[in-house]
């Protein structure tokens, strides 16, 4: 075991990990609020839209988070390219780097699973206190700012844990799009200083403890809801 | 309709793309396979073992499930690799290439094993007790009892989990492609990156991961009716 690299490569490694809990906080945050009507019209809306969100989540759930990436980061990252009204934007220095690619394609792949799983959320919310809510005259947007949106938010929390710790272990592939997070980090390391396991298990280390950090912050949170069982 | 370069032939990535298919359902299917074995043997440690193997259990699949796929993918393959080298060192053969397939099967298969074993544990832990008692009382030793009550009876619990597993699967052989270069994936990037049509490429794969993904569902529904059928209908 070598650890000779690690005190010179730490501010590094440290500028990794914000990136990479910019990543998931990012992505989860961008991903949720899109989750929210994706799930809603699944169960309320119009037909029409309900098969277009579900054929949404379908093609999110059902291709690799890694081709959704490539897809955006290679093919539309060489569409934009071709354009130079693009090229010459304000947004190019933007466009150009694989951090809104990798923010881009996992905040559109939290939508697709985070829209099923608030699917099942709205659904859980007992008719009676919606219809509570309809009595006292609140208007549907009232109905599920007040009432429907918190109770299923509260009811899929549990599950909401289990999804960002799913999306801090996709992080590592935005390294594949030049992203230096942690992971890019210890690639890097690896190329420099021809070590494998000693980077590597560094990488495992602190992708374990985030996933406790990440476990105990929902425990309190889930705490923090007043619930009669 | 077809664009030529999709096209079977000298002239088109139709029969390299079809390879990269194949490899990938390989991969998927044989690390599946390894995953469902590790998971019997791993559910069986964490349910019954003694302190020593509980541990090993807890520990493995802790692991492997707080550790993201890319990360675990490059350790083990390596380790593995490296491993498998100093085994032939032992016995006085040269250093050998590791076959990159057989390396990302294993790699997936240990993977895999920890989420298994979690299913199965949950599966196996449904059963009612007062069954594999009844077993006992019949004199049925630990295997006759799985065999004959613990199996089928957890069978149909453990189906969601493990159609789940398979979709989880087929989707991580991706992953490989940053390892490797024979799956769909890596076969699409290099294709990608020689003729410059991103886009075309990239959505042509997701099609085809899409279509694997909805051919599965299909048959997991039939599976499930049929495996479900003894059971009562929930609402």
């Amino acid at each position: 075991m070598n650890w000779t690299w690690f005190v010179e490569y730490l501010p590094l490694l440290g500028k990794g990990l914000w990136l990479t809990i910019q990543l998931l906080v990012l992505s989860m945050v961008f991903g949720l609020i899109l989750a929210v009507p994706v799930g809603l019209v699944q169960v309320t809306g119009p037909r029409w839209l309900g098969a277009i969100a579900k054929a949404y989540c379908t093609v999110m759930r059902g291709t690799p988070l890694l081709v959704q990436l490539w897809l955006l980061y290679f093919g539309l990252g060489s569409v934009f390219a071709a354009y130079p009204e693009i090229r010459q934007s304000a947004f190019w220095p933007i466009l150009r780097e694989g951090y809104f690619y990798a923010v881009l394609a996992f905040t559109l792949n939290e939508a697709g699973y985070g829209g099923e799983i608030m699917r099942g959320g709205f659904l859980s919310v007992p008719k009676g206190e919606l219809e509570a809510a309809r009595a006292f005259g609140m208007s549907p947007w009232q109905v599920l700012h007040r009432v429907w949106l918190p109770r299923a938010f509260r009811n899929v929390l549990p599950t909401l844990a289990g999804e960002t710790v799913l999306m801090l272990k996709a992080t590592p592939l935005a390294a594949t799009v030049t992203v230096l997070d942690i992971f890019g980090v210890i690639l890097r390391v690896r190329q420099n200083t021809y070590l494998t396991y000693e980077p590597l298990f560094t990488a495992a280390v602190l992708y374990i403890g985030l996933t406790f950090l990440i476990t105990y912050a929902f425990g309190h949170l889930e705490k923090q809801i007043p619930s009669r069982r | 309709m077809i664009p030529e370069i999709l096209s079977f032939g000298d002239k088109g990535f139709g029969d390299e793309l079809l390879r990269g298919v194949q490899f990938t359902l390989l991969i998927a299917a044989s690390a599946y396979i390894i995953g469902i074995c590790i998971g019997l043997v791993g559910s069986a440690a964490k349910l019954y073992g003694g302190p020593v193997s509980r541990g090993v259990g807890a520990t493995y699949t802790t692991i492997v499930r707080s550790v993201p796929e890319l990360v675990l993918i490059l350790i083990l393959y390596f380790a593995g690799t490296r491993g498998i080298n100093s085994l032939l060192g032992l016995v006085g053969v040269g250093p050998v290439e590791v076959n990159g397939t057989l390396a990302a099967i294993l790699v997936l298969g240990v993977v895999q094993g920890a989420y298994h074993t979690e299913v199965f544990r949950a599966a196996i832990q449904s059963v009612p007790v007062g069954q594999i008692e009844a077993g006992k009382a019949y004199g049925m030793g630990g295997l006759q009892i799985f065999r004959r009550i613990t199996g089928p009876a957890m069978l149909p619990n453990a189906i969601p989990g493990l159609s789940n597993l398979w979709l989880v699967v087929i989707k991580d052989t991706a992953l490989v492609a940053v390892v490797g270069n024979v799956e769909l994936l890596s076969t699409t990037a290099s294709a990608a990156a020689f003729t410059k049509r991103y886009m075309l490429f990239y959505l042509t794969t997701a099609l085809i991961y899409l279509s694997i993904t909805l051919i599965s569902n299909y048959f997991i529904g039939r599976l499930e009716t049929r495996y479900r059928r003894g059971q009562t209908r929930l609402a």
